[in-house]
């Protein structure tokens, strides 16, 4: 497929990005932020967005990287997902995010995407959303006004929407350190390797002493922005986590209150439509997989 | 050195797997050559179709009906050609004078209805993504622009989507004669009399899901002219049926059009076809005295590159207690979709003789019924007509095992024939000319480790383990190799099933093979020197392969149906026996003796009790010389062979498939998978190894992932591979592969083909084992593909927990399981 013409503007600099997307705001002209390509070029091959102009920022110095920043990891927002995948802080501190990431698409798209970009693109099917509402992200966007702290719960708007005004470029992400005691698991449910999730959850979970602690649970593809699954956090607080059946009857076995809890993951939740799964499924998805990344994470 | 040292490990790696490897006989065939075509095909020094760049070329691009059924009312192309770099615009009525209609070759009955079918739609559309107009443009982006100036005008008609519904009184007709093209029967035995009185009948329907091939190089076509002659370059299957059918299309004289098929990347029969691109490529390069080309991209081709399969199959199978079977009654519907192209009509008919698969009965009554509906019409796909009928017959006689309590494999044992008993012949009138169905399924039944994970799955059922496990059985044949021309011309089929070889030995001793089964990726090249390098004593790196050009190779019928090695490759071997006869003449007068006293070992000519002799090289440049030549002996060591086979071939097989199938999601994971194919005589057991692996890969697809969907409109909604899903090697297992060699009677090479056989036998291999997985849940199938969802719905459904009583112990499964129990 071949995308319609569009106009490539390629700002040497930052400020300069910020000028051009401000006055082509101004000017009325749609203008899209191209930076990895991986999510936006398949859309306008397949012509379903058609930007007057692309700004790419894919080059633009000082937001590539991650930095260890004491109580949280900064990732910059052009950091390509396999850097990230790379990082010995993401790993170390944040490890959440390379276990998602490392189901992002495949090795190709991993090189060329970048983790600001999967994130701005906002894709409520993509991994990452889902794990920047887990952690309670802070998402920092710069104009030509200045920097501005959006957080996570604030950042997605619907389906392909972000809160970034007009003018403004997503330049890096602050990914909070929950210290000790807590675990991970990101759990994606997918017909295909290279598939889109059906439904993804991102579990961190904190135990003390045989029991829940806390839980943060974020999902992917239930709704037109990522989710927390809030009840069933809420639920899960508290459980002993003595009880894992790990789905197999053992007779006699007391049953685990945790399943019960995480029969709440789909509360709240409107979860699209389409041809892999319908919602009443996703929703019994999420109930299950919730489970399973808590337990993961839990344990 | 890193030659050496990578053959030797691969070598290493097929005899782990219990493969051939070189048999040490100092020959050829049955070595595990690597393909001598791949090095040029994977490092960019290739011709793809869409790679060609001719001086002046112009771009097209087509315009595609968005609606499934239309009347075109107005078609206003003005706009388009104002646009830039445009040349021309053109709609179906501008070709109207000499579009013709597409060719269907394989018209099944007498009164088959066969649609006017025109390249380009001038009144009427049929199906989303019918051509309804195209631009011709100086490049491909202004072209692609350019469509989205040109409006057209449809007056909607009723989609007819549903086969069913199609043949019900009342329909809306996607053509006037309405939407029934054919009814086809056939029969052996007395079928009413093996089901009357039968103590064991087996009904079922399964559907055989739409499928979109998808060919690793999409479809593309140049096409360019000198004023006088012309020629189409096309990643195609079939140069020599495409030049035929061009010229009888668009009064082209044959003799000036020459038909290339270049490297071609892949088809799995969707190359087999006359394409409106092809026609209407050619038609502008004649319009136009310009060459133009065309590649479509990949969601252009999933609406338009033909499809595969889509039939309801009602089968039953009337039997004994004891589990043998009396007979098989098959009732078919084939979604032909809109048109009926190449060789439409006669896919389902490739399985009609099938239905019976390797198993003896007395009875067995075919009918098959071609109907219309409003999409993109069906044709070849890998197997074409015969996985149908093995998925069928197999998914069947598991039910005939269930409901009788046995094991399916039992089931197969008191039903097949056994060695002893070929040749045979069977109840749809094949004469199968070899097998061994024991041996395949004991080696089968012993790298799959049948007793242990039967222990497993009865050990996972007492559990209530949520992962259930299952094993599916697939004992498949096909026929192939098509074909005998007089089968084909009394199945009314329009053409032979011939193929064509010339070898020439050149004058410095080196070879040349021109074949006309012309390849799309299986290695015809590597293959055919082996048989060559055998049949003369040359060395395998003399000899070279030229294909798919008709000013090249001039006569052929090209690639499908396992057709290559057993056709083509038999008439390469022919060839070489007849240069060699010639050259035993030119050697016995050389050497002064009798051509009787000739003998022939590693190339050279001898006097049989003599030390005398001449090499075929030096056979080569005395008749180049031509100096000193029997009487009567043309200067050419060059040999002409048309073959036509006597009879198809039969390869077979074993495959074994252990599925676990998480309860809780749906979600179906293969576990293990064996695969013991008797493809017959093996010439190069890497090739095989490739053909099996893919093969197999394409069946499960079919069984777990792949289904073209339209909506209730008529819209293709898979139109993009985020939708339409095919695996890639992260979604399947490892296969563990081995051969029975029991070579083909049937030709003298012994061999049977194997481009089908992995995608016959394990689709129902599969689909076999998530049903022995669930049937504890009172489940007797899941239709494909096998999705996540739809297993769970089944689950769901089935509304009750497994019959087995410990699961009922499984507690706190809570609201989410609250389906499934």
């Amino acid at each position: 497929m071949i995308p319609a013409a569009f106009d490539y503007i390629r700002p040497a600099s930052l400020d300069e990005a910020c000028h051009v997307l401000r006055d082509a705001d101004a000017s009325g002209n749609d203008v899209k932020v191209i930076a990895g390509g991986q999510s936006l070029l398949p859309l306008l091959r397949l012509r379903l967005a058609y930007p007057a102009a692309l700004v790419d920022l894919g080059r633009l110095p000082g937001l590539r990287g991650v930095e260890d920043r004491g109580d949280h990891v900064f990732i910059g927002a052009l950091t390509t997902h396999d850097e990230v995948l790379r990082s010995p802080a993401v790993r170390e501190h944040v490890p959440l995010v390379a276990l998602a990431t490392a189901t992002v698409a495949d090795p190709a798209v991993r090189h060329r995407g970048t983790f600001g970009g999967s994130l701005a693109h906002a894709d409520p099917a993509g991994d990452l959303p889902a794990v920047a509402v887990a952690l309670d992200c802070v998402f920092i966007a710069r104009s030509a006004e200045g920097e501005r702290e959006i957080p996570a719960a604030e950042f997605f708007a619907d389906y392909l929407e972000t809160t970034l005004r007009p003018g403004e470029v997503l330049i890096g992400v602050r990914v909070p350190k929950l210290g000790a005691g807590w675990g991970f698991h990101y759990e994606k449910f997918t017909r295909t390797a290279q598939a889109w999730a059906i439904v993804g959850v991102a579990a961190a979970v904190r135990t003390e002493d045989g029991s829940i602690a806390e839980a943060r649970i974020g999902l992917t593809n239930m709704g037109s922005t990522p989710l927390r699954a809030r009840a069933a956090e809420e639920a899960l607080r508290g459980l002993s986590t003595a009880h894992g059946d790990s789905g197999v009857t053992i007779p006699g076995r007391v049953h685990d209150p945790v399943r019960d809890a995480c029969g709440q993951a789909a509360e709240g939740a409107s979860p699209p439509s389409d041809l892999h799964a319908r919602p009443d499924y996703r929703a019994h998805l999420a109930r299950v997989l919730t489970y399973r990344a808590v337990r993961a994470a839990g344990s | 050195m890193t030659e050496q040292l990578d053959a030797g490990l691969i070598g290493e790696k097929i005899a782990e797997s219990g493969q051939l490897s070189d048999p040490g006989d100092g020959l050829e065939v049955g070595r595990a050559r690597r393909r001598k075509e791949d090095a040029r095909l994977i490092t960019g020094r290739t011709t793809w179709t869409d790679n060609i760049q001719l001086p002046g070329m112009l771009y097209v691009a087509f315009l595609r009906s968005p609606i499934a059924h239309a009347r075109i009312t107005r078609v206003d192309t003005s706009a388009a050609r104002g646009r830039p770099g445009v040349v021309a615009v053109l709609s179906g009525r501008d070709f109207a004078g000499e579009q013709g209609s597409l060719p269907c070759a394989w018209t099944v009955t007498e009164d088959i209805v066969v649609p006017d079918h025109p390249p380009m739609a001038a009144d009427e559309v049929r199906y989303v993504g019918e051509a309804v107009a195209c631009v011709v443009a100086t490049d491909r982006y202004k072209a692609a622009d350019a469509l989205e100036a040109i409006e057209v005008d449809y007056e909607p008609l009723e989609a007819v989507l549903d086969m069913t519904e199609a043949l019900t009184e009342g329909s809306p007709k996607v053509h006037e004669a309405g939407n029934r093209a054919f009814t086809w029967k056939f029969s052996g035995g007395d079928v009413d009399a093996a089901f009357r009185d039968a103590p064991v009948v087996i009904e079922r329907t399964y559907v055989q899901q739409r499928l979109i091939p998808s060919a690793m190089e999409p479809r593309a076509v140049v096409a360019t002219t000198d004023g006088a002659a012309f020629t189409i370059y096309s990643a195609t299957q079939i140069p020599h049926v495409l030049r035929v059918m061009l010229a009888l299309t668009t009064g082209i004289p044959e003799h000036l059009l020459r038909v290339v098929a270049p490297d071609v990347g892949g088809g799995f029969g969707s190359k087999l076809q006359v394409t409106a691109e092809e026609v209407l490529c050619l038609l502008l390069t004649r319009r136009l005295g310009k060459p133009v080309k065309w590649t479509e991209s990949r969601s252009e081709g999933n609406l338009t590159v033909h499809h595969g399969r889509d039939q309801i199959q009602r089968i039953s199978v009337a039997a004994e207690r004891d589990g043998r079977i009396r007979g098989v009654r098959v009732d078919l519907l084939a979604d032909m979709g809109a048109y009926l192209m190449l060789v439409t009509p006669g896919i389902p008919l490739l399985g009609a003789f099938m239905y019976n698969g390797i198993y003896k009965m007395d009875a067995y009554d075919f009918t098959c019924t071609g109907v219309f509906t409003t999409k993109m019409p069906t044709d070849a796909y890998r197997g074409a007509g015969r996985p149908e009928a093995t998925f069928a017959i197999e998914r069947a006689v598991d039910e005939l095992a269930h409901e009788l309590g046995m094991d399916p494999l039992e089931v197969r044992r008191r039903n097949w024939i056994t060695h002893r008993e070929f040749p045979y012949t069977t109840v749809a009138g094949l004469t199968y000319d070899s097998g061994n169905y024991e041996a395949a399924t004991d080696r089968a039944m012993a790298l799959f480790g049948y007793d242990k994970l039967r222990a497993e799955q009865a050990d996972r059922r007492d559990r209530g383990d949520p992962v259930q496990l299952g094993i599916g059985v697939s004992t498949y044949t096909e026929m192939c190799g098509l074909a005998p021309s007089r089968v084909l011309g009394s199945l009314s089929y329009g053409a032979g099933g011939w193929e064509h070889a010339t070898v020439r030995l050149l004058p410095t001793g080196k070879v040349e093979v021109v074949t006309g089964s012309s390849p799309h990726g299986q290695g015809h090249e590597t293959a055919w020197s082996q048989i060559a390098a055998d049949a003369l004593g040359v060395p395998f790196e003399d000899v070279s392969v030229l294909h798919g050009d008709t000013a090249i190779a001039p006569k052929g019928m090209d690639t499908y149906g396992s057709r290559s090695l057993v056709v083509g490759g038999v008439a390469v071997l022919h060839a070489c026996e007849k240069v060699k006869d010639k050259a035993r003449r030119l050697a016995a007068h050389m050497l002064e003796a009798s051509a009787d006293d000739i003998e022939f070992s590693s190339g050279a000519f001898t006097v049989r009790g003599t030390s005398q002799g001449k090499t075929i090289q030096e056979l080569a440049l005395a008749a180049f010389a031509a100096h000193d030549l029997p009487d009567g002996f043309e200067p050419r060591l060059d040999a002409d062979v048309t073959f036509d086979p006597e009879n198809f071939s039969f390869p077979h097989g074993t495959h074994l498939c252990a599925a676990e199938v998480d309860t809780e999601t749906g979600m179906v994971r293969i576990r293990s998978y064996v695969a013991v194919d008797d493809v017959g005589t093996v010439v190069n057991p890497l090739i095989v190894e490739g053909q099996v692996h893919g093969g197999i890969a394409q069946g499960v697809a079919q069984a777990l992932f792949e289904e073209a969907v339209y909506d209730t409109d008529g819209n293709l909604l898979t139109t993009t591979m985020a939708d339409y899903l095919i695996p890639s090697a992260a979604d399947l297992p490892d296969f563990i592969t081995d051969r029975t060699e029991t070579p083909a009677t049937s030709n003298p090479l012994g061999v049977k083909g194997v481009g089908e056989a992995g995608t016959i036998a394990s689709t129902p291999a599969v689909v076999n084992a998530i049903v022995d997985a669930l049937r504890p849940y009172g489940v007797d199938d899941v239709p494909m593909p096998c999705t996540p969802e739809r297993v769970w719905r089944i689950l769901a459904d089935s509304g009750a927990a497994p019959a087995r009583p410990a699961a009922a112990g499984w507690g706190g499964a809570g609201e989410s399981e609250g389906g499934l129990r």
